[in-house]
């Protein structure tokens, strides 16, 4: 499987990001920097990662998600390519309109950052497909913008099609339903607040994220 | 030529920064704010001719997120 790891001014998780890419695919991410207009022939996933691209200027993600890169990842998506947007990379595929819904200010104001118990809401993706069902794992999360908005209507639509991939198992900033990542209609693009690629190690003191990497390499 | 863009959050969407200045303002001892709403402003100098269609798709595109923001212009 090749990867892509999107490299924006102010990505700071862009490298954590290709270690678990490579763990998982045996293979070393293509970096590609926001400037690029195309991604390299015959890349199966790409990866949006955290961090505070552009400074958080306007709103989280906006102006990344205006970059010349978004468009050939978006190009990808349509192509059914697999899409993982992390922390800073869920608020850019949402301000690129690649998934549905906002990232706000959390509830509390606060920047969040501590280990969050999540559970799996949808299993069968080819994401989460290594984990159960209402398996309770533990994730770390450092946002500050990540109480995820949607109007009631795409809420309901998000739960009935099975798109809601986690959901936060605590109180963690305010998101709409506990949504703390979700999956778009084709079901290749997942965004989510919380931080996979710092769980997946044994020196990051658990594997609960590693499964997610695991099962992309086999999708 | 110039515009004024003013983003707030729609109704309905919580606004915790408009709640933290609400109670600081409270804690100033202003009792009477029934409630704060939080935007932003920006000014666009524009060239002369810019058609209002032109600058309600920039706030459409880019300076507002119309799933959480209702933006105005104003020409100044």
């Amino acid at each position: 499987m090749k990867t892509a790891v999107i490299v924006f001014p102010g990505s700071n998780c862009d490298r954590d990001l290709a270690v678990a890419f490579e763990q998982a695919t045996g293979q070393k991410p293509h970096m590609i920097w926001h400037r690029e207009t195309s991604l390299p022939d015959g890349i199966d996933l790409i990866g949006v990662p955290g961090g505070f691209s552009y400074g958080d200027y306007l709103r989280s993600g906006a102006m990344a998600a205006q970059s010349p890169v978004m468009r050939a990842v978006s190009d990808a998506a349509a192509q059914g390519r697999y899409v993982i947007g992390i922390c800073n990379g869920f608020q850019v595929l949402t301000e690129s309109g690649l998934l549905p819904g906002a990232l706000m200010r959390n509830a509390g104001i606060s920047f969040v950052c501590r280990d969050v118990r999540l559970t799996v809401d949808n299993s069968q993706s080819a994401f989460t497909n290594l984990y159960e069902k209402g398996e309770e794992i533990l994730v770390p999360v450092a946002h500050h913008d990540g109480n995820y908005f949607a109007d009631a209507e795409t809420l309901d639509r998000l739960e009935g099609e099975g798109r809601v991939a986690f959901r936060y198992a605590e109180a963690v900033n305010g998101s709409a339903r506990n949504i703390a990542g979700v999956l778009n209609e084709g079901g290749n693009v997942l965004g989510m607040m919380p931080h996979p690629e710092r769980r997946s190690e044994p020196a990051h003191g658990g594997l609960d994220g590693k499964r997610l990497f695991d099962a992309l390499a086999s999708a | 030529m110039k515009a004024r863009v003013t983003i707030t959050l729609k109704n309905g969407v919580l606004d915790p920064q408009g709640k933290a200045i609400h109670h600081a303002l409270e804690g100033l001892g202003f009792n009477g704010v029934n409630d704060v709403r939080a935007g932003k402003m920006i000014e666009l100098d524009l060239a002369d001719g810019t058609s209002d269609a032109e600058i309600e798709d920039m706030c459409r595109k880019l300076l507002a997120n119309t799933v959480i923001e209702n933006f105005r212009i104003e020409r100044a």
